[in-house]
């Protein structure tokens, strides 16, 4: 008897796809394979292939400009960059506070209104999201001007989104039984929202802004490049005088200040729980 | 007013609740519970004991019906006057549901919320005698050494206890209490029910305590209700809840040895079956 059944099952075939799903499988690679070879012809009729075998000679050449850097420069840059992490610490937490709001409106179990004031709220997020801070800063430093109040404002606008989005699928996740009790005590809704709410997300709150923080300090140092202040409004004339040594000096320097806002922020993030 | 009998502290009256999705949860509740009466409420898992009490302080609104605090309906209230009468109920949880990320003594005084203003909460700054009588609560139930402590330090059955506590800063007249028990191991249950009943007798409060576990209904409660798909099917004290009773509520079963052997036996097979690891209990059967 168990003999038997042994021998079932072995005879017993176990495929992973149906004959069909192999088709399917193998016919999907093909078309991979195909659109590659197609996309690299493209790309190469584009191209002149002969700048492309010079590059390596090129770049050395750069290089060989771009070095010893010129260090005596560092010495103008100290307040561009000093501007440009301003900028980016202003901006980051003017966007906490207008984020915290935008992100109660949008959270489906804060909101006044799933119909009416949730899908504004995501429109606001969504729009802040969708233009990068570079083409904020644009727009605005035709408003009100070039300077660090232009670049501040662009990290704002860009940031406001992505801490709104962030935070509010934070509400999303929180505990709502602590909220029920906080409401059975007879509590106002701004005593529920800023003590059944606000303590299960402030740890959010931290993590999401020093996060933003260290990704706006990198974003602050091209913003000079279209003239809303900091280091990248010195890194487009150096570049446009040729003076590679001040660019290198320039690229080191921002290389520096971002290995120095990780680490902050990481720091940061590991201390709050 | 209607009312005959004196001294009702809540009166549901002809409640009826059903959710969006179309399951009726309570159909026709009547209950009465008079001023510092205990009454515990058993039935099945999904019989509506958790919706019942939500109802009364409105955590879930109601389909239709009555009910009375006081001889103040509170079906009706609009979002101020509800929270006023909130404050005259307390109400304990399953999971505790302290604001885990706050010290012990900021969740007993959140148990004044409804009392203080905005930026007095805000900013901490409850009137002194809240404070002091938060101290000598803590201190009643064993925790004044931890009012500093945060609350996701603290082991289950603390946490309970600053539960409870949260729930007299209110000075409540009532009682709700929501499987107070479900999350403790047998020995801290009966000691967190001891302590809910020695502070409803201390000063004189109602409660409705959700509870599973019959054999703990049945020690510590004045009256029991039970409770089936939404209807009551039980009213009386622990005595008269026979097996036919049991039966009612629950569904066939043997319920010799929830009944027969007296309290004691009980006791040490729930004690049994709680304690022992899954893993020993799987190696005995093996």
């Amino acid at each position: 008897m168990s003999a038997n059944t042994e021998a079932r099952t072995q005879d017993v075939v176990w495929r992973r796809r149906t004959p069909m799903g192999d088709l399917l499988a193998w016919g999907a690679w093909l078309a991979i394979v195909l659109a590659t070879v197609l996309s690299f012809r493209q790309i190469s009729d584009a191209t002149i292939w002969d700048f492309v075998w010079d590059a390596p000679q090129q770049g050395a050449d750069l290089l060989s400009r771009a070095v010893p850097p010129r260090w005596s420069y560092a010495s103008v840059l100290w307040k561009p960059l000093w501007d440009t992490v301003n900028m980016a610490t202003l901006g980051t937490l003017l966007a906490v506070i207008l984020g915290i709001p935008v992100a109660v409106l949008a959270a489906r179990n804060t909101t006044p209104s799933v119909l009416l004031v949730r899908p504004l709220a995501l429109f606001v997020i969504v729009a802040s999201r969708s233009i990068n801070s570079l083409i904020w800063a644009l727009v605005l430093v035709v408003i009100i001007g070039p300077g660090p109040l232009a670049g501040t404002l662009a990290i704002a606008l860009r940031s406001v989104g992505f801490i709104g989005k962030l935070l509010y699928e934070a509400i999303e996740e929180i505990d709502p039984v602590q909220v029920e009790a906080v409401e059975a005590t007879g509590a106002t809704r701004a005593q529920v929202l800023s003590w059944g709410i606000l303590p299960q997300v402030a740890p959010a709150i931290a993590g999401i802004g020093v996060f933003r923080w260290d990704i706006n300090i990198r974003e602050a140092t091209v913003l000079g490049l279209v003239g809303a202040g900091g280091i990248g409004l010195q890194l487009e004339g150096s570049v446009a005088t040729l003076a590679w040594p001040q660019v290198s000096v320039i690229l080191l320097l921002i290389l520096a200040t971002v290995v120095v806002s990780e680490w902050v922020s990481a720091r940061v993030r590991k201390a709050i729980t | 007013m209607p009312e005959v009998l004196p001294a009702a502290v809540l009166e549901v009256a002809c409640l009826v609740k059903r959710y969006p999705t179309g399951d009726l949860a309570l159909r026709d509740v009547n209950l009465r519970i008079g001023r510092g009466e205990v009454v515990a409420l058993i039935g099945p898992s999904g019989a509506g004991k958790s919706t019942l009490i939500r109802c009364v302080n409105r955590l879930v609104q109601p389909t239709s019906g009555s009910v009375r605090l006081d001889g103040a309906e509170v079906t009706g209230l609009g979002s101020t006057a509800l929270r006023r009468e909130r404050r005259r109920m307390g109400m304990i949880f399953q999971e505790y549901a302290l604001i885990e990320r706050l010290t012990v003594m900021e969740n007993a005084l959140s148990g004044r919320l409804g009392y203080t203003g905005f930026w007095r909460s805000w900013f901490r700054r409850f009137p002194q005698a809240d404070v002091a009588e938060a101290f000598a609560l803590l201190d009643r139930v064993g925790l004044k050494e931890m009012a500093n402590k945060r609350a996701d330090a603290l082991s289950g059955g603390q946490r309970q206890r600053v539960g409870i506590v949260r729930a007299l800063m209110q000075r409540p007249e009532l009682l709700l209490v929501d499987e107070p028990t479900a999350s403790l191991d047998p020995k801290t249950s009966r000691q967190i029910m001891r302590l809910i009943l020695e502070l409803c007798t201390e000063r004189g409060l109602a409660a409705i305590i959700n509870i599973h576990d019959v054999a703990l209904a049945r020690q510590f409660a004045q009256r029991i209700v039970g409770l089936r798909a939404g209807a009551i099917v039980f009213d009386g004290p622990p005595d008269s809840l026979d097996a036919a009773a049991l039966t009612a509520i629950y569904g066939d079963e043997d319920w010799s040895a929830t009944l027969g052997q007296g309290r004691k036996a009980t006791d040490e097979e729930e004690e049994h079956h709680s304690t022992v690891p899954d893993v020993e209990r799987l190696a005995g059967l093996a």
